[in-house]
């Protein structure tokens, strides 16, 4: 029998079968890995990035190609110099989603769609993540004055309307881009701006401008939090300036949460992203997204209706991927609230 | 709760000025010409048209002007869409329409989705919920315009021939775009709903109640939904102004003559005044719904109303 406060470490030799106690060991991260939808979502995420970016190199018809003769082809169709090619033998990569009606390869097109699709989520995601992060971190740790006017700030911010604000920010844009490429007719920033168009970019800066207060007020949350614990106390004490222990103690500590938020963000930027190219005043053409070629499909719904399906679905798809991801995330972050 | 209304109404009244600041500066401060397609014969055209706006003065003056014009309900005159005519005119002919639409989608949005959502609670774990989660995991992955889309291919033409596919004003013509506006709003509400409500079933007052005999009714209705209201009326507001930018899409998929399809159609022509007019109305909308769906939930919430009064009282609650 060993002595009460006997702190030496038993041998493993000497530990018989019943003390053995071996526990799986838990965390956000293997909960999450443990979690069949979780893994489910991630898997279909990442099936959707393959086809969206390493897709174009399996199918050969660009997304913007016109091809003669190839009209309105349904799925696993061939146009008439196709069935040429065919007949004298020759190997015709087929029309797997068939064509529009000015021949353009409706699969190519929905790669191309998914791409911008996802690009501009991340990229509003990643907006989101800067701003909305400084801003709750600078006011959670300031405090007192600072954090006041700040947060009054982030409640009329959250108050304006988006979507009025992006229809508003797309007019101006388009009229100040065009007289800069105007002006300057062989600048490269001309030619990408004009490239990518003043709706994503009014979308983008819109983003940047309004969509962070919701992650602003959970880092503040965790900032406030965590700000009366005792390594922070210790790091103070140490004589560390406030940017280093936020940036290195604080930030890290509400990583989980974070990624929740933007996890969870993504998902409505896809969706205000498709909104506007639906409206058309979101992606410029030739290039596409999601909400265009359902815009495009509108127009030929009963002759073909396999054009609003597929895009439907691939948005479908993508949207519900980021949801389940979000909602498990959250869920392996703190079980408790798993209902 | 006093000091907290006028905070909130200072904040929404400051939202609304920024929007209203925002929208006059963007789009009088946007270069290009405003009468390039306006017919007029040679430039001096353009500078009594640029008098009689108001767009040859300095740009504080301009936001100073159209402020003003706000305090009188006075949102200008459209000068492409319908030449001449008030954009109060324009908004007063399209919006009941769009009130409508909206407030019908978000109707069947809470009358399906918070009993729905109590049932899921209720039989947790089984059959139902499982179904009710994948029904509402799926309505809300797709957006408005899509399932607008969807219906409209499926019940309007082809094979089914079910509802019009253009809009008429009669009953049977709501029923699709109103399906399609409210199933996000329904499956959201639907998810808060169960989500508050098993916290509740989870609770010890709800046991105690149990244990004392209250029939399961009373238990669910009375009690357990009860306590989940004040999340459920604060996510109320953002549904409304969902609905009413959603109608946006729907109405141009089912060709609806709305205040939707009035701002698409002036964005498409750059009229400003209409654009900044529609803007504004909107923003006010929303943000007054916003305002109300928060002070509603503070004031359904017992807990709130009355602990903020016991530490104005010193805290002798």
């Amino acid at each position: 029998m060993a002595e009460p406060f006997d702190f030496t470490p038993v041998p493993p030799e000497g530990r018989g079968a019943a003390q053995t106690l071996r526990t799986a060991p838990d965390g956000p991260w293997r909960r999450l890995r443990r979690d069949k939808s979780a893994r489910l979502a991630l898997g279909l995420l990442a099936a959707l990035f393959l086809f969206a970016f390493l897709g174009p190199l399996v199918v050969p018809y660009g997304y913007d190609a016109f091809l003669r003769g190839a009209e309105n082809l349904p799925p696993l169709g061939f146009g008439a110099e196709e069935e040429a090619l065919r007949a004298a033998g020759e190997f015709v990569f087929p029309h797997l989603l068939g064509t529009d009606r000015f021949g353009r390869d409706a699969l190519a097109r929905l790669m191309a769609g998914t791409r911008v699709s996802l690009c501009v989520a991340l990229a509003a995601g990643a907006l989101v993540l800067t701003v909305g992060t400084t801003y709750g971190a600078v006011s959670g740790w300031r405090g007192g004055k600072t954090d006041l006017v700040l947060q009054r700030v982030a409640e009329v911010v959250a108050s304006v309307p988006e979507v009025l604000v992006i229809l508003l920010a797309s007019t101006a844009l388009g009229d100040l881009f065009q007289s800069f490429a105007q002006a300057h007719p062989e600048s490269e920033l001309a030619r990408a701006l004009l490239r990518v168009g003043p709706n994503l970019c009014a979308m983008l800066l819109t983003f940047a401008g309004l969509y962070w207060v919701s992650l602003s007020r959970v880092v503040r949350g965790e900032v406030l939090r965590l700000k009366e614990t005792e390594y922070v106390t210790a790091a103070r004490a140490l004589g560390a300036s406030g940017r280093r222990i936020v940036l290195r103690h604080l930030l890290p500590n509400c990583a989980g949460q974070i990624a929740v938020t933007v996890c969870l963000q993504i998902p409505t930027a896809i969706f205000l992203e498709s909104f506007l190219s639906f409206l058309g005043v979101g992606v410029t053409a030739p290039m596409t997204s999601l909400g265009a070629l359902i815009q495009e499909a509108l127009g030929a719904l009963y002759t073909y209706p396999y054009r609003l399906i597929f895009p439907t679905a691939v948005l479908g798809l993508l949207i519900l991927s980021f949801q389940v991801l979000g909602d498990r995330l959250r869920d392996a972050l703190d079980p408790r609230t798993a209902i | 709760m006093v000091r907290y209304i006028a905070q909130r109404l200072g904040t929404a009244v400051l939202a609304l000025l920024a929007v209203a600041c925002l929208a006059v500066v963007l789009t009088r401060s946007a270069p290009g010409d405003p009468w390039l397609d306006v017919k007029h014969n040679s430039g001096q055209r353009e500078a009594v048209l640029d008098a009689r706006y108001g767009l040859d003065r300095p740009l504080p003056a301009q936001v100073g002007s159209y402020l003003w014009d706000l305090l009188h309900l006075d949102l200008g005159v459209s000068l492409k869409l319908r030449q001449g005519t008030a954009v109060n005119t324009l908004i007063a002919e399209s919006f009941p329409v769009s009130a409508r639409l909206g407030l019908f989608a978000l109707g069947w949005a809470v009358l399906a989705g918070v009993p729905l959502g109590c049932l899921a609670a209720c039989r947790r774990g089984r059959a139902f919920d499982k179904g009710f989660r994948a029904v509402c995991a799926l309505g809300g992955c797709l957006p408005s315009f899509a399932v607008a889309a969807l219906l409209l291919c499926a019940l309007c033409g082809g094979i089914l021939k079910v509802f019009p596919a253009a809009f008429d004003g009669s009953a049977k013509s709501y029923v699709l775009p109103c399906f399609a506006l409210g199933l996000y709003p329904m499956c959201t509400l639907a998810r808060q709903t169960r989500a508050a409500v098993l916290e509740n079933l989870q609770t010890d007052f709800l046991r105690s109640a149990r244990a004392r005999g209250l029939s399961r009714r009373r238990l669910v209705f009375g009690h357990a939904l009860r306590c989940a209201l004040p999340p459920l009326l604060a996510l109320l507001a953002p549904m409304l102004a969902f609905a009413l930018c959603g109608s946006f899409v729907v109405e141009q998929v089912f060709s609806i003559p709305g205040l939707g399809s009035v701002l698409v159609r002036a964005v498409e022509s750059r009229d400003y005044p209409v654009i900044t007019g529609v803007t504004v109305f909107l923003a006010a909308l929303v943000i007054g719904c916003n305002l109300a769906g928060d002070l509603l939930s503070r004031a359904a919430d017992p807990r709130v109303r009355l602990g903020e009064e016991g530490q104005a009282h010193g805290g002798a609650l």
